[in-house]
């Protein structure tokens, strides 16, 4: 059976491939969509975050024999810690001025952490191997799928939710829901509001080096990944609606699937075609798909 | 009368004085090195290039106790022809720089060649691809040294389809090197009986290959060509091995890998590689001793083909210099035709009319784990193809420089 020339089997491989890519591209919207949207901050090192994520791995792997799993734990919280250690010494200052400073003091950082990186390691990137349990693929009749990509999917689709489910639905969420409406009627309720917003930060920041690790036995662990892949992020969460969760990871996985069509049917533009999406949702619905204009 | 002689003489003098200053342009021969600095062809060209040039200017000056006063400058093009076209023409109009040297990426290449013959400056390229800079796009003022797609082609191209390899789905990076190495590629694989069944161009530079390796995987080729370089390469390769493609019984050919791709790799997924080089650093005496020195100066990195060709380049430019006295563009061009090229790295040859460099390739494959040293120990060398047939011939160039 073939559908517009492509054999149907063709098609499902590459719609599943789409949704890898996805998962990738909702895990750092996310993030990005957790902090804008608690601490109106543009958070431009995302990238270079996401990059932090994969070399702690790798270093820890290669230096301390730390493996994959443990390291799926703690390189998280550690940079996490960074991202804590940024809010309290830097971003703190700037909650009172406009976006434009945030983004430009992020954008700043990031180019500092990649440039450090690409004088250490180079350009060429160092190779991470995957956990022996995923070493191997599964047949699936129609096309062979990584077990680690599968992995990818799942670890992906858990986290999402999780963060939706903890920001949307429960009393945790709701106080940080509070704070970013109105601060000080919520730390008039005895709660501390910077605490929490360091804390998020941190959260938005372990996001994107948990998705570094899991990006680490895919592609090279490289300086470059992480602004390879930033922009693409960046229109996602526009895509979805500035700061809205579920938005990044519906657009995350939406775009990823589309990307993986384009690639079957005009793989010139497969790297195109999601600012042209862009470019046209914002024409439609300025805010994006599930944002509120305020 | 004794007056009159007097201001003749000293007339004379100034215009001698003159005139010698005048033949070296502001009393400095200054090379520009121009090529990606910070991204994915920055471990191949970047500031080994630099430092590939400074050794040659050192190691020139000491054998030939030349006079000459060489500076030497870096900037990065960012694998853009737009910018690597203004950082070009700042330099030649403003900052007197003589020659360009390195400029990887060929579409940036092509751009820097038509900019120096337009301002009758001097372009010696090691680090493009493209066989257009010595063939439709050649002109006067450019050289094209290290390597290029015709070379690639019928180096690993043949070998391959020699071997058996005779159907071929190209992975192509969608700009001027991929489609020139595409092109070289498939002409051979045709000649030598072999067929092309597909091909997908993919955006430069990609992160995530699989798609379009499962479309290689579909056509069912014996060979998927990756007709792309350095993080394009290396991404391709490793997601080929995790797609399972290679255990399928399809190969992978690496139509221009370099040794700090295969670094980056590692050796076993590498492993069985065929590839075409014209430098390795474990050839001989002098290839060694030489990447004692530069792994020293560049934190211990090893050099790849393209600052191997900057060395050596930069040497030949110089003597061309000392040997015209001047730096003039067009006439330097001419002189490193006319002198021949003897340096310690590839050893003696020619630049050819067409602005060819000439010298022998080397067909390796990448070792085993088990069979290296340690790093950077990765190749054996399995034929060398000798300067005369290395490159494109004479009698097929399509440069109009070439008298037929």
């Amino acid at each position: 059976m073939e559908i517009f020339g492509i054999p149907s089997q063709a098609l499902f491989g590459q719609l599943l491939i789409g949704l890898i890519n996805g998962s990738f591209y909702a895990l750092l919207s996310l993030g990005l969509a957790v902090i804008f949207g608690l601490l109106n901050i543009i958070n431009f090192s995302h990238g270079a975050q996401y990059m932090l994520g994969a070399f702690v791995a790798y270093l820890s792997l290669n230096k301390l024999g730390i493996n994959y799993w443990v390291s799926l734990i703690l390189t998280p919280l550690l940079v996490g810690a960074t991202g804590v250690l940024i809010e309290k010494t830097m971003l703190k200052r700037l909650y009172k001025l406009d976006h434009l400073y945030g983004l430009l003091l992020t954008f700043g950082l990031a180019l500092i952490i990649q440039g450090v990186f690409r004088h250490e390691f180079g350009s060429s990137g160092m190779p991470y191997p995957s956990p022996e349990v995923f070493q191997g693929v599964f047949n699936l009749g129609f096309m062979f799928l990584p077990k680690y990509r599968a992995w990818v999917i799942v670890v992906s689709l858990v986290v999402c939710l999780s963060t939706w489910f903890v920001i949307e639905r429960t009393k945790l969420g709701a106080y940080l829901r509070a704070a970013t409406e109105n601060p000080s009627l919520v730390q008039a309720f005895g709660i501390n509001v910077p605490r929490m917003v360091t804390l998020t930060y941190g959260f938005g920041v372990a996001l994107a080096a948990l998705a570094g690790v899991m990006a680490a036995p895919i592609y090279q662990v490289s300086p470059l990944m992480g602004a390879d892949i930033i922009i693409v992020v960046f229109a996602v969460v526009v895509v979805g609606g500035m700061g809205s969760i579920m938005g990044a990871i519906v657009t995350g996985f939406g775009l990823g699937l589309i990307e993986g069509l384009t690639k079957v049917f005009y793989p010139e533009a497969s790297n195109t075609v999601i600012f042209v999406i862009m470019t046209i949702v914002l024409l439609l619905k300025p805010a994006g798909l599930f944002g509120t204009q305020k | 009368m004794k007056r009159n002689l007097i201001s003749l003489a000293v007339a004379a003098a100034c215009a001698f004085a003159g005139s010698a200053q005048a033949q070296i342009s502001d009393g400095i021969v200054k090379i520009g090195v121009l090529n990606d600095m910070s991204g994915l062809y920055s471990d191949i060209t970047g500031q080994g290039s630099v430092v590939a040039a400074r050794m040659a200017v050192e190691d020139y000056i000491r054998a030939s106790k030349s006079t000459l006063k060489v500076e030497i400058v870096g900037a990065d093009h960012q694998n853009k022809p737009d910018v690597g076209s203004n950082v070009a023409r700042q330099w030649y109009d403003t900052e007197k720089v003589d020659m360009i040297a390195d400029v990887p990426t060929s579409s940036v290449g092509l751009a820097i060649a038509k900019i120096s013959a337009d301002k009758g400056k001097l372009h010696v390229n090691s680090g493009s691809a493209t066989a257009d800079l010595s063939g439709k796009a050649c002109n006067a003022n450019t050289i094209h040294w290290a390597y290029d797609t015709w070379m690639l082609a019928n180096g690993t191209g043949k070998a391959i389809v020699k071997s058996g390899g005779d159907t071929w789905f190209f992975l192509t990076a969608d700009y001027a090197f991929g489609h020139a190495l595409e092109r070289d590629t498939e002409a051979v694989v045709l000649k030598n009986g072999g067929k092309v069944v597909g091909k997908v161009r993919t955006p430069f530079p990609t992160q995530d290959f699989s798609s379009f390796l499962l479309q290689a995987q579909a056509s069912k080729a014996k060979i998927i060509g990756l007709a792309n370089a350095g993080g394009d390469t290396t991404n391709s390769i490793k997601q080929a091995f995790e797609f399972g493609i290679t255990k399928g019984g399809q190969n992978l050919a690496g139509l221009l890998v370099f040794l700090p791709d295969v670094h980056s790799l590692s050796l076993e997924k590498a492993q069985g590689l065929m590839l075409t080089e014209t430098f390795y650093w474990d050839l001989n005496e002098q290839t060694r001793a030489f990447t004692k020195r530069f792994a020293a100066a560049n934190g211990g990195k090893y050099p790849s083909m393209v600052h191997a060709g900057v060395y050596s380049s930069v040497i030949h430019y110089l003597k061309a210099v000392d040997a015209a006295k001047t730096d003039d563009g067009t006439k330097v061009a001419a002189k490193m035709k006319e002198l021949p090229t003897d340096d310690a790295l590839f050893g003696k040859g020619t630049v050819r009319a067409d602005g060819r460099k000439i010298h022998p390739a080397y067909l390796f494959e990448v070792k085993k784990p088990s069979e290296s040293k340690g790093p950077y120990d990765y190749y054996k060398l399995v034929s060398t193809i000798p300067a005369n047939e290395a490159f494109r011939p004479l009698s097929e160039s399509e440069c109009p420089l070439v008298k037929k």
